[in-house]
């Protein structure tokens, strides 16, 4: 929890999460696109369970490109969704890097411990829905969608 | 919802006739309360889908309809391929054929009463659910694409089923045209070890009462009768339909102007079912419908398993298996011509009526079994298809009762530990490994499934035959 928590202050960045009907919207905002993208993959993990109940101790590397940053953001959350599948693992650290509209990204995290964790659903695919990237009135940057559940 | 906005043709049916972009008419059905509850998107998205290429008489949503993603979950269109048609990713969804079988025990409530926590115990622990579980089966590179052409049939072949359930699993437990080389390694590789497996949110395990008979003859047939117990399975193609969703979905958006198609939502995203892409998502798409019956039928496997152990006397035999989120190539009759449509049912059943060569011989002069499912402490509906719902809505009806309440609301109005006992002293036994999704699934977050059912019935989509009761909740 500490980690996570020390790390989200020294980025001024923050994440949330908004309703819809049936699934959930998830948002990352940072002073810049990678911090919000860090944040966002933050709030879809506290979809799955509380994510300061992760321990961060096993790192996997995440790659994707696309034409525009909306893209972009499906396929990075994308991309964790399928490393979590696969893995079963959580992930609770995310640090992120862009190259105009490559993403080079580690993702930290540890198996799916039940008991522990507490999980409560599993997240079939980031979605069109509700999707934005860019920045706010403030000049935050701000990246959201809504995530199937 | 604005009920200004819709003409009304009766007291179950709405109209929006074409405007702007719109080819063909959208029509709800719903009775006046359940139309005002339903978001403002489901107008939104019932007349984008109204505007796609080829789309045929009407967009139509069930009396469950409520906002999705490009189509409205209980959406439900149908596309020409002569007529420049689509197949649509999102119209489908992410989980592919998810859908409902009810199997009936040939046991009372009573026969199950002095074992009814064990038996909630065993199932749970025998049904691997929840995020981050997998299956005993481990599926190689060749059984994987055995699965994937054979469905159902194929989990029977190797053990896991009874021949006798294939009667009873629309297109006898196998769609044709399944296309394993169209489904991507990524696809089948979060698949691997997933057979087997319930899944989370709102895919279930029930026991269940049945507690009311409307239609006697029918529920007859499928050998229905108050008191007795049933088993109920919710779940739909796991990790590699999601996959399949997520890919096509990717790809039919970026290909739309390649294709001339000027998509109203990003989540509409689909390709002319005669291009490489439709056809290329139509046999991965059948795939995983294919890998979802699988799913189901090894799941009853396990669920026989522990019934043989627990109670020796019982004999799992299905009642029917349907799914809810598919695109089928089915014919109808249009302006008096005869066509072969792509039908697209969303969050929706089909619901063939008496006589549909489609029906196994057994069960063809009465009309297809149409299973609408509850939420852990509601009521689950068993319907039959009609005659009517042919011309009606492409033999569709609902298929839930659909939330009616944000799952952040939900999980702020309940405590899990506190609903799991309310539910226990009302007779339902819940068991989950998590108590916030307890919460989150908690049956006041969904609409009254009777007004829904009550709804198609009136509509003439289906007809209402037995209401069945939980007595245990296996929830992922």
């Amino acid at each position: 929890m500490e980690a996570v928590n020390r790390w989200r202050r020294s980025r001024a960045s923050r994440w949330e999460q908004f309703s819809h009907e049936a699934d959930i919207g998830v948002r990352g905002i940072g002073p810049d696109l990678a911090a919000a993208f860090e944040q966002v993959a933050v709030a879809m993990t506290a979809v799955i369970t509380d994510p300061a109940r992760v321990a961060t101790e096993t790192c996997v590397e995440i790659r994707c490109d696309a034409a525009d940053d909306e893209l972009l953001l499906v396929d990075w959350l994308n991309a964790l969704i399928y490393e979590m599948a696969v893995r079963h693992m959580l992930f609770g650290r995310f640090e992120v890097h862009l190259d105009r509209r490559r993403l080079y990204a580690k993702a930290w995290g540890e198996a799916v411990d039940a008991p522990r964790h507490q999980p409560v659903v599993e997240i079939k695919g980031a979605t069109y829905t509700g999707l934005k990237v860019g920045r706010d009135e403030t000049g935050q940057w701000q990246a959201q969608c809504i995530v199937d559940v | 919802m604005d009920l200004a906005r819709l003409q009304q043709a009766s007291a179950v049916e709405w109209r929006i006739g074409p405007h702007g972009r719109m080819r063909v008419p959208a029509v709800i059905f719903a009775d006046e309360d359940l139309v005002r509850q339903m978001d403002d998107k489901v107008y939104e998205q019932i007349t984008h889908v109204a505007a796609l290429p080829g789309i045929v008489q009407a967009a139509y949503a069930m009396p469950d309809a409520h906002w999705g993603y490009g189509f409205p979950i209980g959406g439900v269109a149908a596309f020409d391929a002569d007529e420049g048609g689509v197949v649509s990713a999102g119209g489908v969804g992410f989980d592919i054929s998810c859908g409902v079988r009810t199997l009936h025990t040939g046991l009372t409530v009573a026969d199950i009463a002095p074992v009814k926590q064990k038996l909630a115990d065993r199932l749970f622990a025998s049904i691997p659910a929840g995020v981050g579980s997998s299956g005993k089966l481990r599926l190689n590179s060749v059984d994987m694409d055995a699965m994937l052409r054979g469905g159902a049939c194929w989990a029977v072949e190797r053990g896991y089923g009874s021949p006798a359930d294939l009667e009873r699993i629309e297109e006898r437990g196998c769609v044709a045209g399944a296309a394993p080389e169209h489904v991507s390694e990524a696809a089948k590789r979060r698949q691997r070890d997933e057979l087997g497996t319930l899944g989370s949110g709102n895919h279930y395990l029930e026991l269940q009462e049945v507690t009311q008979i409307y239609d006697v003859p029918a529920a007859d047939r499928f050998r229905l009768r108050v008191g007795e117990l049933v088993v109920s399975i919710h779940c739909g193609s796991r990790g590699l339909g999601h996959q399949i969703g997520t890919e096509f979905l990717k790809a039919m958006v970026l290909a739309a102007p390649a294709h001339g198609i000027d998509l109203p939502d990003r989540e509409l995203a689909c390709a002319p079912i005669d291009s490489a892409l439709g056809q290329s998502y139509l046999g991965a798409m059948r795939a995983a419908t294919n890998c979802a019956l699988a799913n189901r039928e090894v799941i009853t496997h396990l669920v026989r398993q522990v019934f043989a152990d627990v109670v020796p006397d019982s004999h799992l035999a299905l009642v029917y298996d349907v799914s809810h989120n598919t695109c089928k190539q089915e014919s109808y009759t249009v302006d008096g011509k005869a066509k072969r449509l792509y039908v697209h049912r969303k969050g929706a059943t089909r619901a063939f009526g008496p006589g549909h060569p489609g029906l196994p011989p057994e069960l063809r002069d009465i009309g297809q079994p149409v299973i609408v499912g509850g939420s852990m402490g509601t009521a689950s509906y068993i319907l039959v298809g009609t005659e009517a719902s042919h011309q009606l809505a492409f033999s569709s009806a609902c298929h839930g009762a659909g939330r009616a309440m944000s799952r952040h609301q939900a999980s702020r109005t309940w405590h899990g530990r506190a609903l799991v006992d309310e539910l226990a002293a009302q007779g339902v036994l819940i068991r989950s490994p998590s108590s916030r999704g307890v919460a989150e699934e908690a049956p006041g977050a969904y609409k009254d499934v009777r007004a829904v059912v009550d709804a198609a019935d009136r509509a003439g989509l289906a007809r209402k035959v037995a209401r069945l009761r939980p007595l245990v909740c296996i929830k992922g």
